[in-house]
């Protein structure tokens, strides 16, 4: 957990928004999707989320919901998950995992966090967890210093915000439009009035995801939020180039090129 | 009948039954699901809102159901066989009574569109005929299987002027369907209300879906005891999200001499793993934003489920039916596809009935458990729908020529 608040601080005396990118695990294979993430890491992001695979991603779109259903026919198992945080883990950047609650419970909420924890992660993004549902889940991140990410949405209330990002610790994941995961034309005009309505109630990191895929969407958002969070678009790049050394290549020339769009 | 506070059990605010319930949603949709929930309520208690529901139910679908004595079929069953006759109603099933619910709120929210899933069709025909009737814009999600071996009801929703999207992804079913919906909902959220047709889901639909079928359950109580002079001894329904189950099931909860079996779908038979069997072969776990029983596997994956019944091929199960299971209230049993469809084939040449497909697993499921009743014991069968839509799948069973 300090590791991520510590990440904000370090780009907030750099001025800029940090670099966080996303990759569902297992694709497009175990050892590919490690390594990937970690030439990410590498070449500018600041922290990675590792996609824990769901049968049933209602947060998503197509291109990331193919990416999943590749994932599951590798088999990809939570245990899988919890070794790539682990790889990754030695870059000294935070590591996350954005899964859906269904794993999670199924597994077991304590033994979640205790593996989680072991493979030094450092927070988890539950997209559909609320947190009316989240009694154990808070409980059990607190007693493990794992950071608790919750996602808010342009449609939360003000007394909603409040609520959800007093349950939070790392930062809160604002979702730039209402809709699902996906590269779009424009970044949405609602994110930045939610960030607005955020920083009236949280003295938390901000960081804005959903439709951020290119460096000028990345210096829009990064302007007034503490982070940025790209994942289609890097999914995108592997779906599209079935030549491994291709996609990696135009890999790195993105995530450097975000990185670069980020200092204010 | 009039929904009144009074007459409906009350669930606690977040929707819980026991452990099962509540809401795994994504933040976007809280605001939608509190606006929906406080609607309904508002609603229930507007003697206006009850009169215009009740109104349809009368002059649109016709209700009251007639509650049919199946005697012919009663002589294989061996007990009183009545059926609760929601074949009978408009668009032929039970899925019109939580339509015209839904459909006047989302009026009454202002909205102007629906979406809906569907697996057999029933509910996607139910609401693109409610959306021509209040002139809302419809589209409805199925799976591209179930588009196939329902093709009847794909055509009737276009011809009510829906526009009816063939899902591609997953499994290409029911399960599929519902994601594919939700995804709209989150995008269309302000615009749009999801009209879900089962009692699954993320509350306050188990509870509000629930509450506009109950009236099978108040109309078929009532009936039997004109036409029987007392409360039967079963009440049996087919369970695939459980929406007719838990309509006929619910006002009689508290009549505890009355049993409550409920039959789902063990396609090939649940020791073959292709089934549909949720409650039987299913384990505590989260899908389409309530937890409940479901079909995964030790990561929480859902697995697919299979069944000949498009309606009941769901690997989930309305979170009130998992806590009547687990409190011993009421009682789940599996029918595998080739008894349901000799239930199908003795109905039709028994009483001149011919049921829908999944309608034929209480069937026989009433058959099955017959032994553990005596010839003058009655049971009371939800006649959930008809089954023009099955004449195609039936006739291939069979070997019959088209
Ligand atoms: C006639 C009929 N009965 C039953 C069902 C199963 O749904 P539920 O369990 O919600 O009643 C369907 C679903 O499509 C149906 O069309």
């Amino acid at each position: 957990m300090n590791s991520i608040l510590e990440v904000f601080k370090k780009t907030k005396v750099e001025n800029r928004a940090a670099l966080i990118a996303y990759l569902p695990a297992g694709f497009p294979n175990k050892e590919k999707s490690s390594e990937i993430l970690r030439l990410i890491l590498d070449n500018g992001a600041d922290m990675v989320e590792v996609g824990l695979p769901y049968s049933d991603p209602l947060m998503d779109g197509p291109t990331i919901q193919q990416a999943v259903e590749i994932s599951l026919e590798n088999k990809t198992s939570i245990d899988d998950c919890f070794q790539i945080v682990k790889e990754l883990s030695t870059s000294k950047k935070p590591v996350l995992i954005m899964s859906y609650y269904s794993p999670i419970e199924k597994y077991g909420v304590s033994k979640f966090v205790e593996n989680f924890a072991l493979a030094n992660g450092a927070g988890v993004i539950t997209p559909d967890l609320t947190i009316e549902e989240a009694g154990p889940w808070i409980l059990k991140t607190t007693e493990q210093e794992i950071a608790r990410v919750f996602v808010v949405a342009p449609s939360s209330k003000a007394a909603r915000l409040t609520k959800v990002a007093s349950e939070v610790t790392g930062f809160v994941y604002a979702a730039s439009l209402m809709g699902v995961t996906g590269t779009r034309a424009q970044v949405s005009s609602k994110a930045e009035e939610l960030v607005a309505n955020l920083r009236k109630t949280t003295d938390l990191p901000i960081a804005v995801g959903l439709g951020v895929s290119t460096p000028a969407q990345a210096k829009t958002v990064g302007a007034f939020a503490d982070g940025v969070i790209v994942g289609s678009a890097f999914v995108k790049i592997l779906l599209e180039n079935s030549d491994f050394e291709k996609a990696k290549t135009l890999i790195v020339e993105l995530t450097q090129q975000l990185r670069a769009a980020l200092p204010r | 009948m009039t929904l009144s506070a009074e007459n409906l059990r009350v669930d606690s605010a977040a929707g819980h039954f026991g452990p099962y319930g509540g809401r795994f949603v994504p933040e976007a949709l809280i605001s939608a699901l509190e606006e929906l929930d406080l609607e309904y309520h508002k609603a229930i208690q507007d003697p206006e809102f009850n009169q215009e529901l009740s109104g349809l139910q009368k002059n649109y679908v016709g209700r009251p159901s007639p509650l049919t004595e199946a005697k012919r079929f009663s002589e294989y069953a061996k007990l009183r066989v009545f059926l609760k006759r929601e074949d009978l109603n408009h668009t032929g099933s039970h899925k019109i009574n939580n339509v015209l619910g839904q459909a006047l709120l989302t009026v009454r929210m202002g909205k102007k569109r629906v979406i809906a899933e569907t697996g057999a069709g029933q509910h996607g025909v139910a609401t693109a005929t409610a959306a021509a009737l209040f002139g809302l814009d419809c589209v409805v999600y199925m799976g591209e299987e179930d588009t196939q071996r329902q093709a009847l009801n794909v055509a009737r929703m276009k011809l009510l002027g829906a526009e009816v999207i063939p899902v591609t992804t997953g499994t290409r079913t029911l399960k599929d369907a519902i994601n594919e919906a939700m995804r709209d909902w989150v995008t269309n959220v302000e615009t749009t209300h999801y009209l879900l047709g089962t009692v699954a889901g993320p509350h306050p639909f188990p509870t509000m879906v629930r509450d506009f079928h109950r009236v099978m359950g108040v109309e078929a109580r009532e009936q039997i005891l004109n036409q029987a002079g007392r409360l039967p001894e079963a009440i049996a329904a087919c369970v695939g999200g459980g929406s007719n189950a838990i309509g006929i099931f619910h006002p009689f909860i508290d009549d505890e001499t009355v049993q409550l079996h409920g039959f789902e779908a063990a396609g090939d038979g649940v020791a073959t793993g292709r089934h549909a069997a949720t409650l039987t072969g299913g384990s505590p776990g989260i899908l389409h934003g309530t937890r409940s029983y479901v079909l995964q596997d030790k990561d929480g994956q859902t697995l697919p489920s299979h069944s000949i019944s498009a309606g009941l091929d769901y690997p989930g199960v309305g979170p009130e039916h998992a806590w009547l299971k687990d409190i011993k209230r009421a009682s789940y049993h599996p029918i595998t596809d080739t008894e349901a469809m000799d239930a199908f084939s003795l109905l039709s040449k028994t009483e001149g009935i011919i049921p829908a497909i999944e309608t034929a697993h209480a069937l026989a499921g009433v058959l099955k458990i017959s032994d553990q009743f005596k010839p003058t014991d009655i049971v009371v069968v939800n006649c959930s729908g008809r089954g023009d839509k099955d004449v195609e799948t039936a006739a291939k069973w069979f070997g019959l020529k088209i």
